[in-house]
């Protein structure tokens, strides 16, 4: 592209052609006052504000929609531009409520700093202000259209990139407004509260409830942290005032969201200021709780362990650990239970995830989403199956809108519409259970066209002969049948996959506990391996996971057999290199999984728990069997925030910090380790569950020598291959993507560049009759009303929280 | 005007029926830009825009409803209240405009409370304006369906309104 050289405020410089002289001049860093600008959405030009004098043009030009020309000379504060912006911010504020004393937004709103710039005061023009009802019966936020500028971004942003569309530009004229159809509530729209609007708006049109009276931008402190919800790991800052709370405001310049949020993001954090927050130890006494001090509650925590552990062995003790604690509380539990010569380690709300595991363990080795959300933005196609991520993980829904508008080619199969469906290049819409007949159906029309990718099948793959043998000309004959579409969309789709340069997938269906999940992970990491989707960008197998760090809490070995890293416990070198670091002897005895735990394999042996923010006995169908297991143990003790379902069964509850009052790292569904900040000081008693541990340790005679999360994470760093380049001093704003192997490597985007985790990718057929079966028991399962993705632990969080309402 | 859609809706005792959309927007289906186009023929089978109507056309077409009664409300060709049962034209043809219309206009939107290209809440008036309806000897001239009232003055608009029942 060839340069263009411009001179603004008499500084040369050189832009790319297409570049907007706003854009140039940002670039210098002169900054021009703009309204109606958002850089994420296409220029409207509306407001005028950022006008320019270029020499020569007859009038003054809107630098945010004129691109820079070969030897343009522009003046952005001349006596001219000036004269104008004074007269536009006149004409804004002479309909404009002037209510800076109380409104919100005071301080950090655009329109006030603007007048205040140019010395605009409300005496040059009076006119009429708009008499427009409030809209603020709904929990979340207020919107004062009588402020509104009309600068378009909330609606660029609701209907671009939320794809909501609950607001638009109505009436016109004097009366034009931005809101709903026939000027309904937002509630009663299909607006989602994502939030997004908010965060964008330029002045206090718009305004979060729990915000209001709530502190001026000046008395509010800001820390940088991680949303504890789901596995994107979006980054937020927390506005706080007096130890409280009050807003969460995006992330503009996290790679992760870029400044995007959804409504458990935005709105969700509320449980933190709970009154139901547990503040200090209780110990059982008959049939009540009591308050006591942490003195008491590790007596008895410490005397209990080793008492069971004397006269049951150490095989006797359990702990099942939370995928929303941190990865250094993650480690150092497992740590704990290793050190007391007992594996059985794990984390319940993982068996969700387990097809997913199973399924990507068997084909690549590794357990983790291969390529980053970004990348999606990029890729020629997306093949999404069973997944509606505008509701699990709206970022990625958000990026997949993203990248339609860039041109990528979506396919989507759903048994049921999402807010996806519209868009897509291809709509199938398949019948519910038929996922894996489909999937497999795309591969035997690639194999009969030729569109695999024969090159990556010789080099990286293996069990590809006995794969292709199994998908025979009647694989797509009754895959048509069990989906229910024709074999043109079937074929054309299929195409349409197959000759992307570079396709990635992506499927929630990974998470559904059940039958099934595990055959379409299979089925999907076939078809990647069939079209070399693997090991480069833009393409890729995404199942993404449900809770923000179940990839953290897996990579620090909260796994029975599995210690950091996926490091196998059944190796001896391995054993023997933990033992060394930890100054303990690592029992070679495999651990017992939650799922063998609650089957009733292991109740006999168990006698002692440690339940660390882990919620199993309101999690999943099993829920009565696993009460039943937990209530026949000699001793439970729980760390909570409150008093759950499984709490209530506890000896000893300890209560514990939530993600705003303690420091650490988290990973999200990209392997991106993030650093999570403490913003406020737990309630009462309450403390970190890293510091629990490490209290508990001391006293049960380890010698930890952890001061903080930090030092921690240095153990971490230095026992687990994946991470050893990652530092909290490296982590910085954007993050660290494992692996990470040394301290001067970048991270790693995607995985797998030349070799999977197991050598050789593995292909996996799948028998016709596993595929029919399938159908009939989703169907059951479907009429028994199961959900679609398990979020148990999100959920003791949600019930507490404004959130609940939604 | 704003309020009374609401109020219209609730006046609508039949139901609307929607039996013929699926056909009238078929040819629409999947072209986003077309709004226009839709919205045209579904006021010409209404009459006017109904909203369980477009809620419907919101659905078909994939477009947010906010955006189609953004449009809606942007062109005002576009009605989102149905006409009511006697439509008053009058006329602004030259003849009559000098011959006084303007007032006679005045004071019928004075009594009715509605603007030209409005409806009274309660169905009964619809007040529109026209070219020279061609009875130029009786300016000024009102139409109220099929009936035209000449030689009007504003004091003769009540009665007129009145004998319509
Ligand atoms: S909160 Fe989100 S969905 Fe609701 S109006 Fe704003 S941008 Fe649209
Ligand atoms: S509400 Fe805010 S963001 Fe939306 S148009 Fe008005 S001023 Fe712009
Ligand atoms: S997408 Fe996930 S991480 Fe982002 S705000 Fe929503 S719940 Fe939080
Ligand atoms: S910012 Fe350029 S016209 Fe509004
Ligand atoms: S001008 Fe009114 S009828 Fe001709």
């Amino acid at each position: 592209m060839s340069a263009i050289k411009l001179t603004i405020d008499g500084k040369e410089l050189e832009v790319a052609a297409g570049t907007t002289i706003l854009q140039a001049a940002r670039e210098l860093g002169i900054d021009l006052p703009t309204l109606c600008h958002d850089p994420e959405l296409p220029p409207n030009g509306a407001c005028r504000l950022c006008v320019v004098e270029v020499e020569k043009a007859k009038s003054l030009v809107a630098s945010c929609v004129t691109p820079a020309a070969p030897g343009m000379v522009v003046h952005t504060e001349s006596e001219r531009v000036v004269r104008v912006r004074r007269s536009i911010l006149s004409l804004l504020i002479a309909n404009h409520p002037l209510v800076c004393i109380t409104c919100e937004q005071t301080g950090s709103c655009k329109l006030q700093d603007y007048c205040y710039r140019y010395s605009v005061t409300e005496n040059e023009y009076v006119g009429e202000t708009k008499e427009l009802p409030l809209d603020s019966s709904n929990a979340f936020f207020v919107r004062d259209m009588t402020k509104c500028i009309l600068c378009g971004i909330c609606v660029g942003k609701c209907q671009e990139i939320a794809g909501a569309g609950a607001i638009d530009f109505t009436m016109r004229g004097f009366i034009t407004n931005v809101g709903p159809a026939y000027e309904d509530k937002i509630e009663d729209s299909t607006c989602v509260f994502c939030g997004l609007c908010i965060d964008s708006c330029p002045v206090g049109a718009l305004v979060p409830k729990a915000l209001i009276g709530k502190g001026r931008p000046w008395q509010v402190e800001k820390t940088k942290t991680i949303c504890p919800y789901c596995g994107v790991g979006c980054g937020i800052y927390l506005q706080t005032r007096d130890n409280e709370v009050i807003n969460v405001r995006p992330d503009f310049d996290s790679p992760v969201n870029r400044g995007h949020l959804c409504a458990r993001g935005k709105f969700g954090w509320d449980y933190l200021q709970s009154k139901e927050r547990l503040t200090t130890p209780l110990i059982r006494s008959e049939e009540v709780f009591v308050a006591v001090g942490w003195e008491e509650a590790f007596g008895l925590i410490v005397d209990n362990l080793k008492e069971i552990r004397s006269s049951f062995g150490p095989a006797a003790l359990m702990g099942l650990c939370s995928p929303k604690a941190s990865n250094e509380e993650s480690y150092i539990f497992q740590k704990l239970f290793r050190s007391l010569g007992s594996n059985n380690v794990d984390s319940y709300s993982r068996h969700c995830h387990a097809p997913a595991v199973e399924g990507m363990t068997r084909a690549f080795g590794g357990a983790a989403m291969t390529n980053s959300m970004e990348e999606l933005v990029s890729a020629e196609a997306i093949f999404l199956i069973e997944a509606d991520p505008l509701k699990t993980h709206p970022i990625i829904g958000y990026r997949i809108r993203e990248a339609i508008r860039q041109g990528t080619c979506l396919i989507a199969a759903q048994s049921e519409d999402t807010g996806l469906s519209d868009i897509a290049s291809y709509y199938l819409q398949i019948k519910s259970g038929s996922a894996v007949a489909l999937a497999n159906a795309f591969a035997a029309v690639i194999l009969e066209e030729n569109l695999y990718n024969p090159k990556f099948i010789n080099k990286r793959t293996e069990g590809f002969a006995a794969y292709s043998s199994s998908l025979g000309p009647e694989v797509v004959r009754r895959s048509l049948e069990l989906t229910g579409i024709n074999e043109e969309q079937l074929r054309s789709a299929a195409r349409a996959f197959a000759t992307a340069n570079s396709a990635a997938i992506v499927s929630t269906a990974g998470g559904v506990a059940q039958e099934g999940g595990s055959l379409l992970v299979t089925a999907l990491a076939n078809l990647a391996l069939l079209t070399g989707n693997l090991g480069r960008e833009n393409c890729g197998l995404y199942l993404p996971y449900s809770e923000n760090n179940l990839q953290g809490s897996a990579d620090m070995g909260t796994l029975p057999a599995l210690l950091t890293g996926y490091q196998p416990l059944r190796e001896k070198t391995v054993r023997d290199h933990f033992s060394r670091a930890w100054k303990v002897e690592l029992s070679e005895q495999p651990g017992l999984s939650a799922a063998a735990l609650f089957s009733g394999y292991g109740n006999k042996t168990v006698k002692a728990m440690l339940v660390m923010g882990e919620n199993p006995a309101a999690c999943g169908e099993h829920r009565e069997a696993v009460t039943e297991v937990l209530r026949n143990l000699n001793f439970l003790v729980v760390q909570e925030m409150f008093m759950t379902e499984t709490a209530m069964l506890a000896d000893v509850i300890l209560p514990a910090a939530g993600f705003a009052e303690k420091m650490g790292t988290y990973t999200n569904v990209e392997r991106r380790v993030q650093l999570n900040r403490a913003a406020i000081v737990p309630p009462g008693d309450a403390r970190p569950d890293w510091a629990i541990l490490t209290e508990l340790a001391g006293r049960l005679g380890f010698k930890w020598e952890y001061e903080s999360p930090e030092d921690i994470s240095t153990e971490i760093a230095a026992l687990t291959p994946q991470y050893a380049g990652i530092s909290y001093e490296r982590i910085g704003a954007k993050g660290l993507q494992w692996p990470c192997p040394h301290s001067e490597h970048p991270g790693s985007k995607y995985l797998y560049e030349g070799r999977f985790q197991r050598g050789l990718g593995l292909f996996t057929p799948i028998s016709m009759d596993d595929q029919a079966k399938l159908l009939f028991s989703y169907e059951e399962n479907r009429s028994a009303g199961k959900k679609t993705l398990c979020n148990c632990l999100s959920d003791s969080m949600r019930n507490r929280s404004v959130i609940s309402k939604l | 005007m704003l309020k009374s859609v609401a109020a219209v809706e609730t006046a609508i005792t039949d139901p609307i029926d929607l039996s013929a959309l699926d056909a009238i927007v078929e040819p629409y289906l999947g072209k986003k830009e077309m709004v226009i186009p839709v919205l045209q023929v579904i006021q010409d089978h209404y009459g006017y825009l109904p909203r369980p109507a477009i809620e419907v056309v919101s659905r078909l077409m994939y477009i947010p409803l906010s955006s189609l009664y953004g449009v809606a409300t942007f062109y005002s060709q576009f009605k989102l209240k149905p006409r009511g049962r006697y439509i008053i034209r009058v006329c602004k043809g030259t003849a009559c405009h000098i011959q006084g219309s303007p007032k006679i206009a005045e004071r019928i939107e004075a009594i009715l409370g509605v603007q030209s290209g409005e409806t009274t809440d309660d169905l009964k008036f619809t007040l529109e304006e026209v070219a020279c309806i061609g009875a130029c000897a009786l300016a000024p001239v009102i139409m109220v369906n099929d009936n035209p009232h000449g030689r009007l003055t504003p004091d003769k608009v009540k009665a007129v309104l009145d004998s319509y029942e």
